[in-house]
């Protein structure tokens, strides 16, 4: 369905992507997921028709939207500050969209108070019709900016950190609903956010963009099971990136002991290690990664959930400054040396 | 084939490039700017070359007679300005402690009441205080003064100044005590200071800049006073404004008009670039966080408060009362006749507005100028906004040549009225015959005040709406029309109404532009107040009193519209 291919666009003479190819298909949610400032809101304005790449098309059904216009797109859009109209109560505001296609036959607002009724229904907002969109708290308002969004049927869904600004339990369940939604219109959508429990909650695909480009771009449980760049995986919170430097072929030195592991790296060159607790969440026992046993001696405990989350420093060289995060159901005593199981996984 | 693909590739990029170019900032803004810069250009910029070099002949500089006039006016223009400006602190400090620090019964009313005057039409403010001593018990008040007239003349000046201006003073400096609270003063107390030092080393270092600033603006207001100054004073009193103004029409010599308006110009522009850079180190938070008002308490505070309520509605009362009051008693004869007068009430003066009397100062009914003025200030509501809108747009944005733009637009708001009206005259000569220049001198007047109520409120529409908009379907001209426009339709309001205010009681430069088939309100009340009588002054009042009115309306819409503090001084 959107093909985006080759975008380039720089900010203030500073190159911000430097070249973005990705494609959405029918009914499948993908997930934008970078630090703040990584060009993300761009390519969705891009997208939009609100900004302009310097080179590169972007296409949707494979015909090219570079003569698009925004209102001709056909595309929703919706703020991380829900742009809710402050002039239009909360029924004009859903049928703002609605009334812009239906402006050459009047005699609609039947049918589009039938739809925003249906939309308001759809976000769980029924009786907010005529309510000042100034009076809603944070989550409604966002509720419905997307109601605002569905409302004319778009092709394509897009939202720009629709949730950043909510708090969390409320972040849940909206993001709980949203999926639902997006599921039941089978519309497309692409997901821009900085928080990869978002990321992971709602995306069929989650493309990680870094420095202009995306660096990767596979389903959760993939990038879960092998984020391949230590970037990723410090991004993404998976398992514990250290460092550590090649001793020999199949050995590498890192602040908690020696682990055999070949990365195809010539001897003393330095590495990053993806470390992940047995049995890590996604499963065991799967071929590629190595499993070692390392020791480590506590430094902070802390309650979280249903277990203790401890962490760790190396034994080995203490003035490393490296620290691992583990999670156990007792809880060791700070100052204790304990062993713990995990895989290892070689990073770029 | 190939051939043909290769060409509708090119044509393709050519017509995406073209678009872009079309949407691209700088090709939009360059549009915007286009009409705002070429009216200022030709109707600002242009004159005020023509004045520039008239002025750079050397016999105006050579000439003794030039040089002593010009002396002489200068020192004047000081002294006046500078003894209204210390009067209008004796009586603006201490209201604006009344109304930072203390609650009482009417204080909003009272408020708003010393604010009235400031968008008062000066013929308005003038005829006000002239009717002030018009009345018998004033007159014999007088006599036991001893004043001569010239003195009591150059009072009234220097108190429609403080009328005029009192309230810069109240806002400027009452918003920055109002928002020092009282517990910066209460710690200062706490820690041993007295009420005394608690001022002279907490109080007054942190009030310095607004007191700076509300005095520069003040004098900066009173040194260009033109309208008060003539029609009290009369030519006696030649401040470089008058003396401008009697140089372009009465006594003509344009050469020392140009060298008195550049010297008015010089001074202006030095107070406006100090006002700017003191006005910028007031802190800009507009609505105090907390209220730092209450009830008066001690004995000592309880006198203060009813005193200078008691004075302050007094003072801006009475001259606002005593003009329509005036408007409608007799008391003198109509044309100086011996015979029997029926004094009192009466609703001549009224009537005669609407009469075409031959030997009448005007071949038409005085009335005619109203729908004059009227007339010309439609055109300037509508000329003012054609131009403001897209200055105003660009300004809500700013980019650098924004920034750089943006004095200029406002050099308008320094130059004096007197001086527009001077360099219309040296660049149009007889064209200014032609109605029309009157709304444009009056826009170039507004504009300036227009782009500043328009900018804010433009600049607060988030272009986040806007977007929304667009990707819901809103082509460009439904996106103004459903998200600008309603956001945009009480600022517009307010600006149209702010424009229309102006162009009605404009008086400087319509005075030097006007001809006789085409009177404003402003100028039929400064020649019926020029001309002996009673009927002629008592259809001054009238006239006053109806323009009064008007203005009032107009700024009782303003304050309801006014948009976040926007055209705020």
């Amino acid at each position: 369905m959107l093909e985006v291919r080759n975008l380039i666009k720089s900010y203030e003479g500073k190159p911000l992507l430097r070249d973005i190819s990705f494609s959405v298909s029918q009914g499948e949610t993908i997930c934008l997921l970078g630090a703040s400032g990584s060009g993300k809101s761009t390519i969705l304005k891009m997208i939009a028709g609100l900004e302009f790449p310097e080179s590169g098309d972007i296409l949707f059904n494979n015909i090219d939207l570079a003569q698009t216009p925004p209102h001709l797109r056909d595309f929703g859009l919706v703020f991380q500050d829900y742009g809710l109209f402050p002039h239009l109560n909360v029924f004009d505001n859903v049928a703002f969209g609605l009334r812009m296609q239906r402006i050459k036959h009047k005699g609609h607002e039947g049918e589009i108070a039938r739809r925003v009724h249906e939309m308001m229904e759809l976000v769980n907002l029924t009786s907010f019709e005529s309510r000042n969109v100034t009076d809603l708290s944070g989550g409604e308002q966002q509720r419905v900016a997307l109601a605002r969004a569905l409302a004319p049927q778009p092709q394509l869904l897009m939202f720009d950190e629709p949730l950043g600004a909510l708090d969390r339990s409320l972040k849940e369940d909206l993001l709980n609903e949203l999926r639902g939604i997006l599921r039941q219109t089978n519309i497309p959508a692409i997901y821009v956010t900085h928080d990869q429990e978002e990321a992971f909650a709602i995306a069929d695909r989650i493309l990680v963009l870094h420095d202009g480009i995306i660096i990767r771009d596979a389903a959760p449980h993939e990038i879960w099971k092998d984020p391949q760049s230590a970037f990723v995986a410090k991004l993404l919170g998976i398992g514990n990136v250290v460092e550590g430097e090649v001793i020999a072929k199949n050995k590498i030195k890192t602040a908690f002991g020696i682990l055999s592991l070949d990365c195809v790296k010539n001897v003393g060159e330095n590495i990053q290690l993806l470390v992940q607790q047995i049995p890590s969440p996604a499963g065991e026992g799967r071929g590629g990664e190595v499993i070692e046993e390392i020791q480590l001696t506590v430094e902070d405990v802390f309650f979280k959930q249903d277990q203790f989350q401890v962490k760790g420093r190396g034994v080995v060289l203490s003035e490393s400054k490296d620290g691992l995060l583990i999670h156990m159901k007792d809880a060791p005593r700070v100052g204790d040396v304990i062993r713990v199981k995990v895989q290892v996984k070689c990073l770029v | 084939m190939r051939n043909n693909l290769l060409n509708y590739g090119d044509t393709k990029t050519w017509r995406i490039k073209f678009l872009r170019i079309l949407v691209s900032p700088w090709f939009s803004r360059l549009f915007l700017w286009l009409a705002p810069l070429l009216f200022l250009s030709i109707f600002f910029f242009y004159p005020l070359t023509k004045i520039l070099t008239l002025t750079f002949d050397l016999e105006t500089f050579t000439d003794p007679n030039n040089l002593r006039i010009t002396q002489h006016a200068t020192r004047f223009t000081f002294y006046q300005a500078t003894l209204s400006t210390i009067l209008t602190f004796a009586l603006g400090l201490p209201s604006a402690i009344l109304f930072s620090r203390f609650d009482f019964h009417g204080k909003s009313l009272l408020r708003a009441l010393t604010a009235v005057p400031f968008m008062l039409p000066t013929v308005v403010v003038a005829a006000a205080f002239n009717s002030l001593f018009s009345y018998k018990v004033t007159g014999s008040m007088l006599q036991v003064f001893n004043l001569q007239p010239s003195t009591l003349n150059f009072l009234l000046i220097l108190t429609a100044h403080v009328f005029y201006n009192t309230t810069i003073v109240i806002r400027i400096v009452g918003n920055a005590l109002s928002q020092l609270g009282p517990r910066i003063e209460a710690s200062a107390r706490i820690l041993g200071a007295d009420t005394f030092r608690t001022w002279r080393h907490i109080t007054l270092p942190l009030l310095r800049p607004s007191l700076l600033a509300a005095a520069l603006l003040v004098f900066m207001f009173d040194f260009t006073s033109f309208g008060v100054i003539l029609l009290l004073g009369g030519s006696n009193f030649a401040t470089l404004e008058v003396e401008i103004y009697i140089r372009a029409l009465q006594l003509p010599n344009l050469n020392l008009a140009a060298f008195l308006s550049v010297i008015q110009l010089i001074f202006t522009l030095i107070f406006s670039i100090l006002y700017t850079r003191t006005i910028n180190q007031v802190q800009t938070q507009t609505a105090p966080r907390f209220s730092t008002a209450r009830p008066p308490k001690t004995i000592k505070e309880k006198i203060f408060v009813a005193t200078l309520t008691l004075l302050l509605s007094s003072f801006f009362f009475l001259p606002l009362v005593s003009l329509p009051v005036r408007s409608l008693t007799r008391l003198e004869p109509d044309r100086g006749q011996r015979d029997q007068v029926q004094y009192g009430f009466t609703t001549d003066y009224y009537e005669e507005l609407f009469i075409n009397r031959r030997g009448s100062l005007f071949y038409v009914p005085p009335v005619q100028a109203a729908v004059n003025s009227l007339g010309f200030a439609g055109i300037t509501v509508l000329l003012s906004l054609a131009l403001g809108y897209p200055a105003a747009y660009a300004l809500a944005k700013p980019t650098r040549l924004e920034k750089f733009l943006d004095p200029f637009l406002m050099l308008p708001l320094g130059a004096s009225t007197v001086m527009m009206g001077l360099g219309f005259i040296l660049s149009f000569g007889r064209l200014i015959a032609s109605p029309f220049f009157i709304p444009i001198a009056h826009t170039l007047i507004a504009l300036p005040f227009v782009i500043r109520t328009l900018q804010p409120a433009l600049a607060s529409i988030p272009e986040r709406l806007r977007q929304a908009a667009s990707t819901l379907g809103a082509s460009p001209f439904r996106v103004w029309q459903t998200v600008d426009f309603p956001i945009l339709s009480r600022a517009t309001l307010s600006a149209a109404t702010f424009a229309f205010t102006v162009s009605l009681g404009e008086f400087g430069a319509t005075l030097l532009i006007t001809r006789p088939e085409y009177p404003t309100i402003p100028i039929t009340i400064s020649r019926f107040l020029s001309q002996p009588g009673g009927l002629n002054y008592g259809q001054a009042m009238a006239m006053a009193t109806l323009l009064m009115l008007l203005t009032t309306l107009s700024i009782l819409l303003i304050e309801k519209l006014r948009f976040n503090n926007a055209g705020e001084f």
